[in-house]
């Protein structure tokens, strides 16, 4: 019998502990100690400290990782920390850090600033942590649904607000449904293999003929599961609504958290179940095409920014399933540079979209980006370089994360797809063009200055310059994601 | 009388799967989409015990049990969200939520 409790599982779990300790104090403070309301915006310090901690504690496990190599094993199985969850976290973080210095101002312009918002932040960062670094069924269900619970409430943050409420009811009642599919996958992958350890649950695949109607029935169940959480086409319907009814600065926080940890989530099932490659390939490499061809044709319609950004944010998803499908080395580290690349660039263009907002104005509709360079010409060239990347054009960082996903399919000898996917780049200039020439051509939709905080100033600059060093650099980050899949 | 075999918890599960997809897809009220969800939860919490039964652990029971749980704070976050809607709009008809569209 092994111990209950070690000190490796103790080093391991100590960030989600410090994660989840500091997100219930946030909510306790703020009901207990903080009734009054000018005392409330100190709040965001907690959360800084309790970031500033777990980011001790991860860099303690990188350095550990750097010293001894290998992969460091808890809970007899069921937590690991390897250089691939390693740098979700990282992510995680950074994504969590940029959206609460956003919040604040964003907030008090809606008039809903509340303390819990912060610890719920907190708490849905708690639950990726369990999605990259859980390798059981049991902790990764409840690690997603820890971030999907959290992401219901946040998304129907705005409680006066229509729009908002049923953004989260249509977002609560797909994510709960696609859940439910998840988890009967899990329940038959359980059953075959006899545990719940992931790496048990892949000898059992393996050892399974591919025609059994179970495994076909798990596959199939626990991909429709996984398509839900990264909105993949034909299960995206609830990304457009949830994206444009929630607070703006829970879209962005939506956008790139939800689906980064959906993406580990998927990659350490879709790994397990290798042994039936041939089986899901084919599946996921219509789903990738499908979620190509609706969410860039549906983007070119658009009149909300942030609806825009949610079928786009569709068709990036496409490109990085079609990573998986390439199923090389490179394909793995093409889907871990363009969820970095794709992490920034996004964040950043939900900034711009939450600047926008102002005490009278939502900001939410292309029109309204209408001669922002005469109105605020750094915001403007800000946004030019993220949608730049979005649409992938060098120098930005945008491109090396294509370049790297097409690469893969080429190494693969999958032309076919990789024209396709190169097609639609042009389909996506288009749209996101719209966006510039709005900026840029048509006359001015709103006087007077934009007022912005500090911290959205921060964010922005992190934001763009990640962007265009990541685009005229990338040896770096390329070899960071190499090193994060060797160990 | 026969014994009931694994076979049979698996249809029934399925069975269960299948009327609570139906219920999520067809009907019209928030309510009772809700509950199809908890129905699906139940043929995964079906399966969790059967199998759990089959290879004698105590793995499938527990896991059971997270999953109950799970579906306990979804169903509370579902109704608070669902009571927030009905304060602004008064309906609860699918159909009648319709403010977010292209």
């Amino acid at each position: 019998m092994s111990q209950f409790y070690t000190s490796t599982d103790h080093f391991v779990l100590l960030p989600a502990l410090l994660l989840a300790m500091f997100g219930c104090a946030v909510l306790l403070f703020d009901f207990w100690i903080f009734p009054q309301e000018q005392l409330r915006k100190h709040l965001i310090w907690f959360v800084a400290l309790g970031e500033a901690f777990t980011a001790i504690a991860l860099f303690r496990q990188y350095s550990f990782l750097n010293e001894h190599g290998g992969e460091l094993v808890a809970f007899n199985g069921a937590l690991v920390i390897d250089g691939f969850a390693l740098f979700f976290h990282w992510l995680f973080l950074a994504a969590t850090l940029i959206v609460a210095l956003i919040s604040y101002r964003y907030l008090e312009v809606r008039e809903e600033h509340h303390g819990e918002y912060y610890g719920i932040l907190m708490l849905a960062q708690c639950g990726m942590f369990f999605l990259a670094s859980g390798t059981d069924l049991v902790t990764m269900f409840v690690g997603l649904e820890l971030m999907a619970v959290s992401f219901y409430i946040l998304v129907g943050f705005l409680r006066t607000d229509k729009r908002s409420n049923e953004a989260a009811l249509k977002y609560l009642l797909l994510g709960a449904f696609s859940s439910g599919f998840l988890a009967y996958g899990f329940s038959l992958l359980y059953g075959m293999a006899g545990s719940t350890r992931l790496r048990d649950v892949a000898t059992a695949v393996a050892a399974r003929d591919l025609k059994d109607p179970i495994l076909l029935m798990a596959i199939g169940t626990v991909s429709v599961g996984l398509f839900f959480k990264v909105s993949a086409v034909p299960f995206h319907m609830w990304a457009p609504d949830a994206y444009e009814g929630a607070p703006t600065s829970v879209t962005a926080f939506l956008s790139v958290g939800s689906k980064a940890a959906s993406f580990a989530l998927l990659i350490r099932l879709f790994t397990a179940l290798g042994a039936a490659r041939s089986v899901w390939e084919p599946v996921l490499a219509g789903v990738a095409v499908l979620s190509l061809t609706i969410g860039n044709f549906a983007a070119v319609t658009q009149t909300n920014t942030k609806r825009l950004l949610a079928y786009s944010s569709i068709s990036h998803a496409g490109y990085m399933l079609l990573g998986l499908v390439a199923g090389n080395d490179r394909g793995l580290q093409g889907m871990l540079v363009y969820l970095l690349v794709y992490t920034f660039m996004n964040l950043g263009a939900f900034l711009v979209i939450i600047a926008l907002n102002q005490k009278d104005v939502a900001g939410e509709d292309v029109a309204d980006l209408g001669g922002l360079i005469h109105r605020n010409p750094g915001y403007a060239l800000l946004m030019l370089v993220f949608l730049l990347s979005l649409a992938g054009i060098p120098p930005t960082a945008g491109f090396i994360g294509k370049y790297y996903i097409f690469m893969a399919l080429v190494e693969a000898k999958m032309y076919f797809l990789a024209v396709i996917a190169a097609l639609y780049v042009a389909v996506a200039v288009f749209y996101y063009f719209r966006m510039v020439r709005s900026m840029f051509v048509e006359k001015q939709e709103h006087a007077g200055p934009l007022t912005t905080s500090f911290g959205m100033r921060a964010a922005l600059v992190v934001t763009g310059l990640a962007t265009l060093v990541v685009g005229l650099y990338p040896e770096p980050f390329v070899r960071l994601a190499q090193t994060s899949l060797m160990r | 009388m026969g014994t009931i075999t694994p076979t049979h918890y698996l249809v029934l599960s399925a069975a269960l799967l299948l009327i609570g997809t139906a219920g999520v897809l067809l009907r019209r009220n928030v309510v009772v989409v809700l509950m199809s969800i908890e129905l699906i939860l139940n043929a995964v919490n079906l399966n969790l015990v059967a199998f759990g039964n089959m290879a004698g652990q105590l793995n499938g029971q527990i896991f059971a049990i997270f999953v109950i749980t799970v579906a306990v704070a979804e169903a509370a976050v579902g109704l608070g969200i669902l009571i927030a809607l009905f304060r602004n709009k008064e309906t609860v008809q699918v159909d009648e939520i319709d403010l977010l569209k292209w």
